[in-house]
């Protein structure tokens, strides 16, 4: 799967849309998660996973700076998201299947705040995007 | 046979009530010929598909989301009955159609996303949550005949 320049420039057209908002989303969306799809809470039972939890409005900036990151580099995906990858394949050991989970629900986010921008297209290239980010993160599992 | 709490089954008829189904259909069909383009392979009678636009815009696609929709509305009825409700539609996607379970997760998913689309915050994570158990449901009865 090759995210073509028109997939590229509506992710990158999306970023700039999400402007300050990240952080907010990127915890909505781990929200939306933990309740939809239970089996990922499994990875965090160091967490206070209640909503408005400090340590989940923590982890859903640190996700939304990577993916803010890894837009600002869509040309090199591998290389902007090396040390990630890294963590994700010999630390982490998050099961593949869980990236969709997580990606579905940013989707859901996305739709929600941002009806107007989420366009059929535009729909599409971000969940190509997503799809991307999330093979690289699992490209060194095994 | 989906465990719904009654805040759950609360949170799935308001969201639902506020929606126009036949809509909710025809974008959630769309928008999965649009994003997982391989989807198209079942529908190679519905003539234009070649662009968003196009898929979004067509009149078959239109019609067949309402037809799906129209369905799913009425497993809506029968969360406590599912595999009994779609028993007969799920022999003919397998003897008929021969369309693969994976798809019906795939469009449950975009009924997901396009639920959000049109109800923004009222969509909450909870409401997602309810959905989601759903949609899962749905796929698992239409795919129980399976052989």
């Amino acid at each position: 799967m090759v995210l073509s320049p028109a997939d590229k420039t509506n992710v990158k057209a999306v970023w700039d849309k999400i402007g300050t908002n990240g952080a907010a989303y990127g915890t909505e969306a781990l929200d939306r998660m933990f309740l939809s799809f239970p089996t990922t809470k499994t990875y965090f039972p160091h967490f206070d996973l209640s909503h408005g939890s400090a340590q989940v409005q923590g982890h859903g900036k640190k996700v939304a700076d990577a993916l803010a990151n890894a837009a600002a580099h869509v040309d090199d995906l591998p290389g902007a998201l090396s040390t990630l990858s890294d963590l994700h394949a010999h630390k982490l050991r998050v099961d593949p299947v869980n990236f969709k989970l997580l990606s579905h629900c940013l989707l859901v986010t996305l739709a929600a705040h941002h009806p107007a921008e989420f366009t059929p297209a535009v729909h599409a290239s971000l969940d190509k995007f997503l799809a991307s980010v999330s093979t690289v993160l699992t490209s060194k599992y095994r | 046979m989906v465990h719904l709490s009654d805040g759950e089954k609360n949170a799935i008829s308001t969201a639902w009530g506020k929606v126009n189904a036949a809509e909710i259909g025809a974008e959630s069909l769309g928008r999965l010929l649009v994003v997982y383009p391989w989807t198209q392979r079942f529908f190679d009678a519905f003539g234009d598909l070649s662009s968003a636009s196009a898929v979004m815009g067509n009149d078959k696609v239109k019609a067949h989301g309402k037809k799906v929709i129209d369905s799913f509305s009425n497993g809506l009825k029968h969360l406590d009955n599912l595999k009994g409700t779609f028993a007969s539609l799920s022999e003919l996607h397998c003897d008929k159609l021969h369309v693969d379970p994976e798809n019906f997760k795939l469009l449950g998913n975009m009924i997901v996303i396009v639920m959000a689309h049109h109800l923004g915050k009222d969509f909450t994570p909870e409401a997602q949550a309810a959905f989601q158990k759903v949609v899962a449901g749905v796929a698992n009865a239409l795919s129980h005949k399976y052989h």
